[in-house]
């Protein structure tokens, strides 16, 4: 077999390149083909399967913290044993109900594991990978090997950060953004410096963070290099310049968070004190102690800095998805689309400057208050005129609600309400009502859940022709779109109520202890905890329809949209290779309803 | 191993992804160039996060509790010089791949690997050990006045500096159940051998027994208010600290202080990234298939490689150039 690979070799020729049809590889087994491929499909496949896994999993998470608001010290109905048996004692109570302890588990890994292994995964590296180098015209990305490496330095760290729940003491419970000096000394009461939920995450968070910034690095490559013969910059679908513009961002914003990941590692296992500061008093043991020195502020920092691009990351790939599924589904260029491309630059760079509207509350002063209340304003702009070109796209559209454009279009008044809410956080005079209250948690899960996941779904329901070779179910994907539309506002528009009337975040118990403050808005608690449950069912239509529609979803070709991107003129499924024949392209990316054409969409590679 | 690797990893000699050693004519790059710029884009944020946490730090310390001068500075010049010739003679190495002189490249990589381990093998068996071995007291601010033979505080205050509140040097006896214990025992026995005196261990079992650095010996000499480039002996002074005068005390390891945990963070991963710079230039110079092997079947893919891997080495040099004023100058 060897003598295999060495006469392979010998194929190719020193320049390195050669036409798609005129070799071949040795037949690939179980193991080549569908666990260590380089075939950026299979890969994309591999991020969106383990991504929409670990999305289902943040959100049972969620379920159970949502009861417990509900139904403060109640034991879960149904699945508390169960719970109780998987967890154990610190994250349950015996009689399976979520104890204090457990209520932080929760939520601090549902935060972690939406962002960094559910959202990401399925929008960047998910639909990027599958959708980017058959949009641009591209046999694979730019470093085949590189992405295999990327997808499994991802799921090591997927394996790790499960792990941490097994450990002694739980997973890591000191919140998503891991602040010291609780980070620094949480789980450490145990004595083991390794084995403890908070040490775990940290490692776990550094694999992630290398897998993303190794595939980045292909995303950027890849745009640039391999785009096919007549593909200039401003004839590339939008979806390609939102990948583009948030690998950037990964690439740019990801190492500060390492580094810092790797300094609180090293508060905690060598005792160095980054972040712990001089004369800390612990109320417990710890199995640890700290010369002082260290400053919590420079923790905030360096996590700012990666976690607000971060949110950028995790919508603009969406934005990408919903401008191909208007465009598409209107029959009509997309609006604006220069001023969506410069639009979606200035945000990713204004998107490095105003991290520190996160801590409006540390003290920072009045002038560097002052420039990053500015700094966020101004990020609103290029924001507002995306979500307005969208709009304006619809204006005069031909326009088919088939289910991914009804997804993409609940997506925009969605995220309109995200970025609405967040505009008075951008005033630290507000913020200082509205910090860490419920009002940031609707801000920004709006923006999130019935944003980003929406336009998820949307790619999801538009894409998997392409992948399958069937549409999903139609009548199922409608009671999927509006069953969840519905229960989704369920959940988070009351958190706008209870925020403003100053129920706080991360309260175990429902707000009961502040009921003189909160008393009035608490009994949204059940709204909330009665939707999300239905929100769940709705989801079980999805993956019901996503499973069963593989085999007996309605048949289709290979353009079953009537498209005019590349991706849609590929075999189905695109083979080894991608394209069938040589790529020559000649127009823009949205050419519908050009008038006088026999069609109401030009191919990208008709010649003109 | 290759065997292996061309059983389970078929697509290794993928040659379909174009521009992989052909640049392509608008970029005038190939891939592997614009991926290893964008990857040492990712590093400088990276150090640079680093390198803001040391400024962050060093601004926001307290003073007296940030040191300096406690480097060996002719080690690091040697060790930074050691560096910059290792990036001279790898673009060497590149060049004479490009002129296909096979036994000049061999040679400028061989000599590139060298550089890069005896960098590793200095700061590995010398450097950071020397380190573990030296020991510092902080003193409790309160008790600070006993020591002032030590500390010079009064010297210090009168000539406008920060004050001193820590005693370093090497341990020679420790308080009973101390982790260091192991350590000052060597260190005492050493001593004794040394000056022939055996009043380094008390009989007290509570306090710290420290064979003092030249500045805690003279604290008050204008001479030791300025850095040195020799480094300087460690004087035969002995300083006997009562354990519950001091604030804190422990080796020069990360813990000792926010400037070692940032002086062994930083080198640590710049060492790391030395490695595995030297582990890529072995792969390039031994004769693996996408090593040296390759320069029969491609050997402009394999200048490639050596340009790619210089550069990333071009950039931990940089790293180094910055490491080296902060930390052994400044």
């Amino acid at each position: 077999m060897s003598t295999t690979a060495i006469a392979d070799t010998g194929h190719h020729n020193a320049a390195g390149e050669h036409g798609h049809g005129d070799h071949h590889h040795p037949e690939l087994g179980f193991l080549q083909r569908w666990v260590f491929s380089t075939d950026h499909k299979v890969i994309g496949l591999q991020y969106a399967v383990t991504g929409l896994s670990f999305l289902f999993f943040g959100f049972l998470l969620m379920l159970v913290m949502r009861w417990q608001l509900a139904s403060p010290g109640q034991p879960v109905p149904v699945v508390g044993a169960f719970l109780r048996s998987v967890f154990g004692q610190t994250v349950m109570t015996d009689a399976g109900a979520l104890t204090a302890a457990g209520y932080n588990v929760f939520g601090a890994m549902h935060g972690t594991i939406m962002v960094f292994f559910g959202i990401v995964p399925v929008a960047v590296a998910g639909f990027g990978n599958f959708v980017v180098p058959l949009q641009i015209g591209a046999p694979d990305m730019a470093f085949p090997k590189l992405n295999m490496a990327s997808f499994w330095c991802f799921f090591t760290s997927c394996v790790i950060m499960t792990g941490s729940f097994f450990v002694p003491g739980s997973a890591a419970k000191s919140g998503w953004t891991a602040y010291p000096p609780l980070a620094g000394i949480a789980d450490l009461e145990g004595g083991n410096l390794w084995l403890n939920g908070q040490t775990i995450w940290l490692i776990a968070m550094v694999f992630n963070i290398t897998g993303s910034l190794l595939g980045s690095i292909n995303f950027i490559t890849t745009i640039i290099q391999l785009r096919a013969p007549g593909l200039t910059w401003m004839r590339l679908p939008f979806f390609v310049w939102a990948q583009f513009v948030t690998a950037f961002l990964l690439v740019l914003a990801f190492p500060p968070l390492e580094a810092a990941g790797f300094m609180q590692l090293t508060d905690r296992v060598l005792g160095t004190s980054f972040f712990m500061p001089t004369g800390l008093m612990v109320g417990q043991s710890v199995a640890q102690t700290w010369s002082g020195g260290g400053s919590p502020i420079l923790w905030q920092h360096l996590f700012w800095f990666l976690a607000h691009p971060e949110v950028y990351v995790l919508i603009l790939p969406a934005i990408g998805i919903v401008s191909e599924v208007v465009a598409n589904n209107t029959r009509k260029p997309l609006h604006g689309y220069k001023a969506m491309v410069y639009s979606v630059f200035v945000l990713g760079f204004l998107s490095f400057i105003v991290w520190a509207h996160h801590m409006y509350m540390t003290g920072m002063g009045a002038k560097v208050a002052a420039f990053f209340q500015v700094t966020t304003i101004m990020i609103s702009v290029p924001s507002v005129i995306l979500l307005t070109s969208l709009l304006m796209s619809l204006w005069g559209g031909s326009i088919r609600f088939n289910t991914p454009m009804l997804f993409a279009t609940a997506f925009l008044p969605m995220f309109g309400l995200g970025g609405l809410t967040g505009i008075p956080l951008a005033f630290n005079a507000v913020d200082l009502f509205l910090h860490d209250t419920y009002y940031v948690i609707g801000h920004f899960h709006y923006v999130v859940a019935p944003g980003t996941i929406f336009g998820l779904f949307a790619g999801v329901y538009f894409w998997y022709p392409k992948v399958t070779g069937r549409k999903m179910s139609e009548f199922l994907g409608r009671v999927h779109f509006w069953g969840s539309l519905i229960t989704i506002n369920g959940v988070f528009f009351p958190m706008f109520l209870q925020g403003m009337a100053g129920v706080h975040r991360r309260w175990y118990d429902g707000g009961v202890t502040y009921e003189q403050l909160a008393g009035p808005v608490l009994h949204w608690n059940k709204v909330m905890t009665v939707s999300a449950g239905l929100l769940a069912l709705f989801q079980l239509v999805f993956i019901w329809n996503f499973f069963t529609s593989w085999k007996l979803g309605q048949k289709v070709g290979r353009n079953p949209w009537d498209a005019t991107t590349l991706d849609w003129d590929t075999p189905t499924p695109p083979p080894h290779g991608n394209f069938d024949k040589p790529l020559m392209v000649y127009r823009g990316p949205y050419e519908y309803s050009v008038p006088g054409h026999p069609t109401d969409f030009i191919p990208q590679t008709e010649k003109v | 191993m290759s065997n292996l690797i061309s059983k389970y990893l078929p697509l290794f000699t993928d040659k379909e992804v174009p521009y992989t050693v052909q640049a392509r004519p608008d970029t005038g790059l190939y891939s592997a160039k614009l991926g290893i710029w964008l990857f040492l884009a990712s590093e400088v944020m990276l150090f640079g996060g680093l390198f803001s946490a040391y400024i962050f730090l060093r601004i926001g310390a307290e003073p007296g509790y940030w040191p300096s001068g406690l480097l060996n500075v002719p080690v690091g010049t040697m060790n930074t010089a050691i560096l910059i010739i290792s990036s001279v003679t790898v673009v060497f190495a590149w060049a004479a791949l490009k002129m296909r002189q096979l036994g000049k490249y061999r040679l400028y990589m061989l000599i590139t690997i060298l550089c890069g381990a005896i960098f590793l093998t200095v700061k590995l068996s010398y450097e950071w050990p020397a380190k573990f071995n030296h020991f510092g007291a902080f003193i409790k601010k309160e008790s600070a006045s006993k020591y002032e033979a030590f500390l010079g505080n009064k010297h210090l205050e009168a000539t406008g500096q920060s004050p001193r509140w820590e005693i370093t040097g090497h341990l020679l006896d420790a308080p009973k159940g101390s982790s260091y214990a192991h350590q000052a025992e060597r260190n005492a026995e050493h001593f004794a051998h040394e000056t022939g005196r055996h009043d380094a261990v008390t009989p007290a079992e509570d306090d710290y027994v420290i064979q003092v650095d030249a500045v805690n010996a003279n604290p008050s000499d204008k001479d030791n208010d300025r850095p040195h480039f020799w480094p300087r002996e460690t004087s035969t002074t002995l300083a006997v600290i009562s354990a519950k005068d001091v604030e804190s005390a422990s080796v020069f390891a990360p813990r000792h202080s926010t400037y070692f945990a940032t002086y062994f963070l930083i080198t640590g991963l710049h060492g790391l990234h030395v490695l595995g710079g030297i582990l890529v230039f072995l792969y390039l110079w031994l004769p693996f298939p996408g090593g040296t092997g390759l320069y029969k079947t491609n050997p402009e893919h394999l200048a490639n490689r050596v340009e790619i891997a210089g550069l990333f080495w071009h950039f931990v040099d940089l790293v180094w150039i910055f490491v080296f004023p902060i930390f052994y100058l400044l």
